[in-house]
C-alpha cells in the first residue's frame, strides 16, 4: 500500500469537507473493496475519510412500505434486520450471501453502491426495486445512479447518505458465484411491484448492472419461474472471461432469474 | 497398544501452542536490528535485461541498500541446481541451464527475482523496489510445453536446444508395442493433467542472519528439510560452509511439497544480510507465492492401452510431455521419471509397459513435487483409461479392475516396482459397500425426478511412498541418498527426547513419534519431547516429503530405541544381578521376567547417568543415535469412490458422497492418519473440480495470482468423508507402516472424473471440472443430440 | 506516524505507526501478538480474523487507525491463561488443525459464528459459515466437526447454566 493519511469524520458536513480539501482523497467506508485494492497498489488515495463513526449514516427505518437503509449500514445489519425481512426479506436476503460473515461485518450499502463493481450484488437490488439514493446534496434514482463499471453518477465528493425504497409485493435474488472469488458471476433480483415487474442483472453485463427488459416482460405477462426461460439475453452484451463465457453467463441469467422468482415466492 | 501407543487415537500435543496463537513460524521472529526485504521481479515472462538502475531506490527514504545479480555473482554465489540427474535415452544428461538467484541477463518467467531492496520496513522496501528501473527488452513467451517443444517456438535456455530437457522411456518399447498389435481391444485416450499451485496457507519467508565477529549465518526458513537446504547452500551455492550455516525451520504453515526446494530468497536474504550488516527478513505475499512457489502437475500424455479377448490388459503404452517451467528446481526431474513412470502398472498385472517422457522448459515458475508427485499423474491416467476401456468393453468398472489385479506378492512390474504386500480387493469390497454401489441406480433415478443428473466413478490407486533405498535411488541418478536419521537421548530422570531428521509441518510428529516412544517404553508421551527442524540441534537429516516421515523417520527412531533397549537392559541386569536375556521392558518398569525383582525405568536412566555402579567397561549415559536406510519403496493403496450430482442448468457439481478405503499397513494414530487423508482428498478434489493455474499464452503473464481467480476448495465445496482402513503390513520396515500422506491427492481426481463424465454421459473431460466446463459439455451433448 | 491506542484482549494498548499499517500488521509487529496470520493479499483466506467491538472481521482489510478506540479480541485473548476455551478444546479433541496457520482464524470465526447462531448449528451452515476462511491441511472435514462440537458444548453449558 502506497503512503496515505487518514481522517475520521464524526458528521456528514465533516466528511463532505475533509473531501473537498483533499482533491486525492476517498471516502472509507467498509474498507472491504477499497482497502483490498490499495493493498495491490491499484488504488493510491492521498486521504482516507472515515464514514463509519458518523452515526447519521448507520441504522435502518421501515415505514410503512418505506424501507431506508443508511449509507454506513454494514451488511451484516441488513442481513438480520427483522423490520426489513416483514417486508421484504429479498434483500436480507441478498445482503447475507455478499461475502462471508467477516465481510459483512465492515462492507456497507453505501460502500458498496459507490463503488459498482460490476460483480456488487448491491446495484442489482437497487436497479430492481427501482430505490433512490440519497446524497448528501440529492436524490438520485436507481436508474440514473450506475452508470457503467465501477462509475457511478455521484459527483466528485459527493456522498451517499442513504438509500431508500418501496417494498415490493415480491422479490428474490439468486445468485452463482464465481468458484475462484466468489463474486457473483451472475446475480438476478427480481421484484413485483404495483408499477410492474423489474429485473437486475449483476455480474454478467459488459457495462455493469443492467435491467433484463425480455425477462421482465415474460415475467410481467406470467409470473412463473419457467418464464424467463425463453427470453432471449444478447450474449453480445455480457462479459467473456475465464471463469464464464458470455454464452454461459447468458444461460445464467435466466436460469438465476428462475430462482429468484422461486424465492420471491 | 496402551492408551498413548501405537494404535491409540490420542490427541495431537502440539495443538495447544496453534489454538492459543503461540505456534512460532518463521514472520512471526523478531531479532534486534532485523530489517525487510523487497524483490524486484519480472514484469515479463521473457525479455533481456539491458540495464538496471537502482539509484533512485537507494534514495528512497529507510532504503539501506538495493543489490543485484551481478554483486552476487562476484561474491562467488553459484547457481540452483536440480538434484536429480536424469539422461535422455539416446544416454545424453539432461540438459540443464542456468539459474542464477538473481537475474543478470535474462528473466525468463513473470516473478523471476532481479534485485533485492533492503528497507526499515516491509512498506518502504517495496516502494523503493517500485523505483528500481530495469531496461527490460522483450522476448516471446512460451507457456505450454508442447508449444515449446513447436519448431520455432522461443528458445528459453542456450543449454537446451530445443527446449527439450531429456527424452527419457521406462519399460519396453518393443513388447508394448507387439501387445498393442495383437490385442483384441485397446482404448486410447489423451490425458491433460491441469497446473496447480501447492498453497500451503503460511506463504514462505526466510530471516537471514550474518553474524560478522563469528563469521557465521543463521537462517530462518519455511522449509520442509532445514538440512537439505544447508547442504545445498552449502555445497553448491556457496553461501558458506556447513559449520558457519545453520538452518533452521520452526513452525512451518505447510508444505505439500512446495517447501522442499531452496529458492532464491533464502539464499539473496543470507548474503545481502552480509552485504548490509544487518538481518533481512523476507515474507512472501500470496501474489508473490502463486509466482514463484512451485507448481505441481502439468502433463500431456497420449495413452494407449491394449487388452486380450479376456479383457485382460496385456500392455500399455504411455507418451508424456512434461512442463518443467523456466528453470530445473531441485526434483524436478525426478517427478515425471521416477515418481510417476514407475506406477504406470498401478494395482494391475501388465505384463508390458513402455513410456516415454519429454520434459519441456518454458517461461513460467518451476514445477516440481507436489503432493503426491507423479504419482496422481499416473493414477489419474491409468484410472481414466480403465473407466473408459470398462465403459468400451460393456464391464463394470469394478469387474474389469478385478480381472486385473495384483494378487501375489511380491510382484515385479515391468516398469522398476516390487510390490511387497497388498489386498486391493480388500479396498475394494470396503468401498462398493460403504458407498452401497448396489443402490446407486434408485438414487440416479431419484436425482433424475429431481432434474440432476447423478453419476458414480471410482479410481483404485497405488503410490510409492517411504522413499527411498539410497543405494537405489543413487544408481537412477539421485544426489542424495532418502535415508533417515534419529536420536533417542534418555535424560538422567527418565523423560526422554527424540531428535529427528523428520520435520513436521502439519504431520503431527510430536504425537505420533512420541506415541513410539510409549508404546515401547511405557512411559507417558508428556515425558517425551521430539526436537527437529534445527540443524544445530539435530544430526543430519533428510526432511519431509513423499509420505516417509513414518516409514523412514520413525523407522530410524526404532532403531536408535533398539540400542537404547539393549543397553538400558544391560544396566538392569546388572542391577538386579539378573541375567541380561530375561530383562523385559513393561509398562514404565524394567523387570527380570518371571519373577517380581524391577526398577523403574527412571532408575534405570538415573544408574546410566550417575555410573557409580555400571556393567564393567559400560560407558555411562542413555543416548543412542540410528541411521534408517529402507530396503524399499512402501506401496500404499486403496479404492476411492464418489458420487455427484450435477446440476444441469449450470453445470455446478455437488459431491454427495465420497468414500475411501485405504491400506495404509499399520497405522500409528487413527486420528491423525484420518487427517491426512481428509487433506489430501481435499486437495485431490481441487484438482479434480476447482485448481488450475493459468497463464496468458501470447505473453506469459500468470492469470490466476491470487484467490480472486485460482479457486481454492472451501468449506462448502466439499462433504464430510467416509473413511476406512484395510491393512496390510508392510514388510519392509519394522513398523510394518507404508505412509499415508499423499493418498488422498492421488486417489481422488480420477474417481471425480469418472463421476462426472458418468453423470453427463461422456469419456473425455478435462480437470478441473468447472460449472462452465461440465455445462459447456452438456451443450455439445444437447447440440450432437439435436444433429443426429 | 500515527499513535493507535486500543483495547487488545481486555487491556489498553497504544503504539505508533503509519496510516497506512493494517491493523494486522499493527497486532502483530507492534503488540507483539502474532497468534494473528496474514495467508492472502485478497480479503478471503480469514488467517487473520479478529473480533473488533465484538464481531469477527478481517484484519488484513481494516487499518489500525480505524481501529483506534475500539475493541479488539485476538485468539491470544479468548481464554484465561493456560485454558482453552471450549473451541479450543474442541479442536484439539477432533484434529480440527494440521499445521497450524489457519488455525487462528477459524477458532475466532467459530467463536462468532456460535454466539451468532445462538446454538443454531448444523453442518450445511458451519460450511456455509466458513465461506471466509481457508484450511489446506484438513479438507474442513474435522474442522466443522470441532465447530458443531463445540456448539454443544456450550449450548449444553449455558442451559445448564440458566437451570
Amino acid at each position: 500500500m502506497y503512503a496515505t493519511s487518514y481522517h475520521r469524520a464524526s458528521s456528514v458536513d465533516e466528511a463532505v469537507n475533509l473531501r473537498s480539501s483533499h482533491d486525492e482523497g476517498r471516502y472509507l467506508s467498509g474498507g472491504m473493496t477499497l482497502i483490498a485494492t490499495m493493498k495491490q497498489r491499484l488504488a493510491a488515495p492521498s486521504d482516507l475519510i472515515d464514514l463509519r463513526h458518523i452515526a447519521a449514516l448507520k441504522g435502518i427505518t421501515v415505514d410503512g412500505h418505506t424501507v431506508r437503509i443508511g449509507g454506513a449500514t454494514p451488511h451484516a445489519d441488513v442481513a438480520s434486520s427483522a423490520a426489513v425481512r416483514a417486508v421484504c426479506p429479498a434483500i436480507c436476503e441478498l445482503a447475507a450471501m455478499i461475502g462471508d460473515p467477516h465481510v459483512r461485518h465492515m462492507g456497507t450499502i453505501g460502500g458498496s453502491i459507490a463503488n459498482n463493481d460490476p460483480a456488487a450484488d448491491y446495484p442489482a437490488a437497487m436497479l430492481a426495486l427501482a430505490a433512490t439514493i440519497i446524497t448528501d446534496r440529492r436524490e438520485i434514482p436507481a436508474e440514473e445512479f450506475f452508470t457503467g463499471l465501477f462509475e457511478t453518477a455521484l459527483e466528485e465528493g459527493e456522498l451517499v447518505t442513504a438509500v431508500s425504497f418501496e417494498a415490493p409485493e415480491k422479490a428474490g435474488y439468486a445468485k452463482f458465484r464465481n468458484p475462484a472469488s466468489r463474486y457473483a458471476i451472475t446475480g438476478v433480483f427480481v421484484a413485483k411491484a404495483a408499477g410492474g415487474v423489474r429485473v437486475a442483472v449483476t455480474g454478467a453485463g459488459s457495462n455493469g448492472v443492467f435491467r433484463a427488459e425480455t425477462i421482465e416482460a415474460a415475467l410481467a405477462a406470467d409470473w412463473s419461474p419457467e418464464s424467463p426461460k425463453a427470453a432471449s439475453i444478447d450474449p453480445a452484451d455480457l462479459m467473456s472471461d475465464m471463469h464464464a463465457s458470455a454464452e454461459y453467463r447468458a444461460n445464467l441469467v435466466r436460469v438465476m432469474a428462475k430462482r429468484a422468482v422461486i424465492a420471491a415466492g | 497398544m496402551g492408551m498413548e501407543g501405537i494404535g491409540a487415537r490420542v490427541a495431537r500435543k502440539e495443538d495447544k501452542r496453534f489454538l492459543t496463537g503461540k505456534g512460532r513460524y518463521t514472520d512471526d521472529m523478531v531479532v534486534p536490528g532485523m530489517k525487510f526485504a523487497a524483490f524486484v521481479r519480472s514484469p515479463h515472462a521473457h525479455a533481456k535485461i539491458n540495464g538496471i538502475d537502482i539509484e533512485a531506490a537507494r534514495a528512497m527514504p529507510g532504503v539501506i541498500d538495493v543489490l543485484e545479480g551481478r554483486q552476487l555473482q562476484a561474491d562467488g554465489i553459484g547457481n540452483l541446481i536440480c538434484g536429480w540427474m536424469i539422461h535422455s535415452k539416446d544416454g545424453t544428461p539432461m540438459k540443464m541451464g542456468a539459474w542464477r538467484p538473481l537475474a543478470i541477463d535474462i528473466v525468463r518467467y513473470v516473478g523471476d527475482a532481479v534485485a533485492i531492496v533492503v528497507a526499515d520496513s516491509a512498506g518502504e522496501a517495496r516502494d523503493a523496489a517500485e523505483a528500481v528501473v530495469v531496461d527490460y527488452e522483450e522476448l516471446p513467451a512460451v507457456t505450454s510445453a508442447v508449444a515449446a517443444l513447436q519448431p520455432g517456438a522461443p528458445q528459453i535456455h542456450p543449454e537446451a536446444p530445443g527446449n527439450l530437457i531429456f527424452d527419457w522411456q521406462i519399460g519396453d518399447p518393443a513388447a508394448t508395442d507387439a501387445a498393442i498389435a495383437q490385442a483384441a481391444h485397446v482404448t486410447e485416450i489423451e490425458i491433460l493433467n491441469n497446473r496447480l499451485s501447492p498453497n500451503p496457507m503460511e506463504p514462505r519467508a526466510t530471516l537471514g542472519i550474518y553474524d560478522a565477529a563469528e563469521d557465521h549465518f543463521t537462517c530462518y526458513t519455511t522449509s520442509q528439510n532445514p538440512h537439505v537446504a544447508r547442504l545445498v547452500m552449502s555445497a553448491f551455492y556457496n553461501v558458506a560452509p556447513e559449520n558457519k550455516l545453520r538452518v533452521i525451520a520452526p513452525d512451518v504453515g505447510g508444505g505439500f511439497g512446495s517447501k522442499i526446494y531452496i529458492y532464491p530468497e533464502e539464499i539473496v536474504c543470507l548474503w545481502a544480510s552480509k552485504k548490509t550488516g544487518v538481518p533481512v527478513k523476507w515474507t512472501s505475499d500470496r501474489t508473490e507465492a502463486f509466482l514463484t512457489d512451485a507448481h505441481g502437475r502439468d502433463h500431456v500424455s497420449k495413452v494407449k492401452m491394449a487388452f486380450d479377448k479376456d479383457h485382460r490388459i496385456i500392455g500399455l503404452k504411455v507418451d508424456t510431455i512434461a512442463n518443467l517451467g523456466a528453470y530445473m528446481s531441485l526434483f524436478s526431474s525426478a517427478v515425471p521419471t521416477y515418481l510417476y513412470a514407475t506406477l504406470l502398472s498401478g494395482q494391475y498385472d501388465i505384463p508390458a509397459i513402455h513410456a516415454n517422457v519429454r520434459t519441456v522448459y518454458t517461461t513460467t515458475v518451476p514445477v516440481d513435487a507436489y503432493r503426491g508427485a507423479g504419482r496422481p499423474e499416473a493414477t489419474y491416467l491409468l484410472e481414466r483409461t480403465m473407466e473408459v476401456a470398462a465403459r468400451e468393453l460393456g464391464l463394470s468398472p469394478a469387474e474389469l479392475r478385478r480381472k486385473n489385479f495384483i494378487r501375489s506378492f511380491p510382484h515385479q512390474t515391468p516398469v522398476i516396482m516390487n510390490y511387497d504386500a497388498g489386498d486391493y480387493d480388500a479396498s475394494l469390497n470396503a468401498a462398493l459397500a460403504a458407498a452401497d454401489w448396489d443402490g446407486f441406480a434408485a438414487r440416479r433415478a431419484e436425482a433424475e425426478s429431481r432434474g440432476m443428473k447423478r453419476g458414480i466413478g471410482m479410481s483404485c490407486y497405488i503410490e510409492a511412498c517411504g522413499i527411498a533405498p539410497s543405494q537405489a535411488v543413487g544408481s537412477l541418478g539421485a544426489g542424495v541418498g532418502l535415508w533417515e536419521s534419529a536420536e533417542v537421548r534418555v535424560n538422567a530422570v527418565g523423560t526422554i527426547e527424540v531428535l529427528t531428521g523428520s520435520h513436521s509441518h502439519g504431520q503431527g510428529h510430536e504425537t505420533t513419534f512420541a506415541q513410539l516412544i510409549a508404546d515401547r517404553l511405557g512411559v507417558p508421551i508428556a515425558s517425551v519431547n521430539i526436537v527437529h527442524g534445527d540443524t544445530d540441534k539435530v544430526q543430519m537429516g533428510m526432511g519431509t516429503y513423499g509420505s516417509r516421515s513414518g516409514a523412514v523417520g520413525m523407522s530410524a527412531i526404532v532403531k536408535a530405541l533398539d540400542k537404547v533397549e539393549m543397553k538400558a537392559k544391560k544396566i538392569a541386569a546388572h542391577l538386579m544381578e539378573a541375567d541380561e536375556s530375561d530383562i523385559v521392558i513393561e509398562n514404565g518398569d524394567v523387570k527380570v521376567a518371571g519373577t517380581d525383582k524391577s526398577l523403574p525405568w527412571f532408575q534405570v536412566a538415573l544408574a546410566a547417568y550417575t555410573a557409580h555402579n555400571l556393567p564393567s567397561g559400560m560407558e555411562p549415559g542413555l543416548k543412542e543415535t540410528a541411521f534408517y536406510d529402507p530396503s524399499n519403496f512402501t506401496f500404499p493403496a486403496g479404492c476411492y469412490i464418489a458420487e455427484v450430482e450435477i446440476d444441469p442448468e449450470t453445470g455446478k457439481t455437488e459431491i454427495v458422497q465420497f468414500v475411501a478405503a485405504d491400506d495404509f499397513g499399520n497405522i500409528i494414530n487413527p486420528l491423525i492418519v484420518e487427517g491426512q487423508v481428509h487433506g489430501g482428498l481435499a486437495q485431490g478434489i481441487g484438482q479434480a473440480l476447482l485448481e488450475e493455474v493459468r497463464y496468458d499464452e501470447q505473453n506469459g503473464q500468470l492469470l490466476t495470482a491470487s484467490y480472486m481467480d485460482y479457486a481454492m476448495p472451501r468449506a462448502d465445496d466439499l462433504p464430510s468423508f467416509t473413511l476406512s482402513h484395510q491393512n496390510t503390513p508392510c514388510p519392509g520396515n519394522p513398523l510394518g507402516i507404508k505412509g499415508c500422506g499423499e493418498a488422498g491427492a492421488i486417489g481422488s481426481p480420477p474417481a471425480l472424473i469418472n463421476a462426472i463424465t458418468d453423470a453427463i454421459g461422456i469419456n473425455h473431460l478435462h480437470m478441473p471440472a468447472t460449472p462452465l466446463k461440465v455445462w459447456s459439455a452438456l451443450q455439445d451433448g444437447q447440440m450432437r443430440q439435436a444433429a443426429e | 506516524m500515527t499513535k493507535v491506542t486500543l483495547t487488545v484482549n481486555g487491556r489498553a494498548m497504544s503504539g505508533e505507526c503509519d496510516d497506512r499499517t493494517l491493523l494486522v500488521h499493527f497486532i502483530r509487529e507492534k503488540l507483539g501478538l502474532t497468534g494473528t496470520h496474514v495467508g492472502c493479499d485478497t480479503t478471503q483466506c480469514g488467517a487473520c480474523v479478529v473480533h473488533l467491538d465484538g464481531r469477527s472481521v478481517k484484519s488484513c482489510s481494516i487499518l489500525a487507525v480505524q481501529a483506534a478506540g475500539s475493541t479488539v479480541t485476538t485468539i491470544e485473548g479468548i481464554a484465561g491463561q493456560g485454558e482453552l476455551h471450549p473451541v479450543q478444546a474442541a479442536f484439539n479433541t477432533h484434529h480440527g488443525l494440521q499445521c497450524g496457520f489457519c488455525t487462528p482464524g477459524m477458532v475466532m470465526t467459530a467463536v462468532d459464528m456460535i454466539a451468532r447462531h445462538g446454538g443454531d448449528l448444523d453442518e450445511h451452515t458451519v460450511r456455509h459459515e466458513l465461506d471466509g476462511n481457508i484450511c489446506r491441511c484438513t479438507g474442513y472435514h474435522n474442522i466443522v466437526k470441532a465447530v458443531l462440537a463445540a456448539n454443544e458444548e456450550m449450548q449444553g453449558a449455558a442451559r445448564q447454566a440458566a437451570e
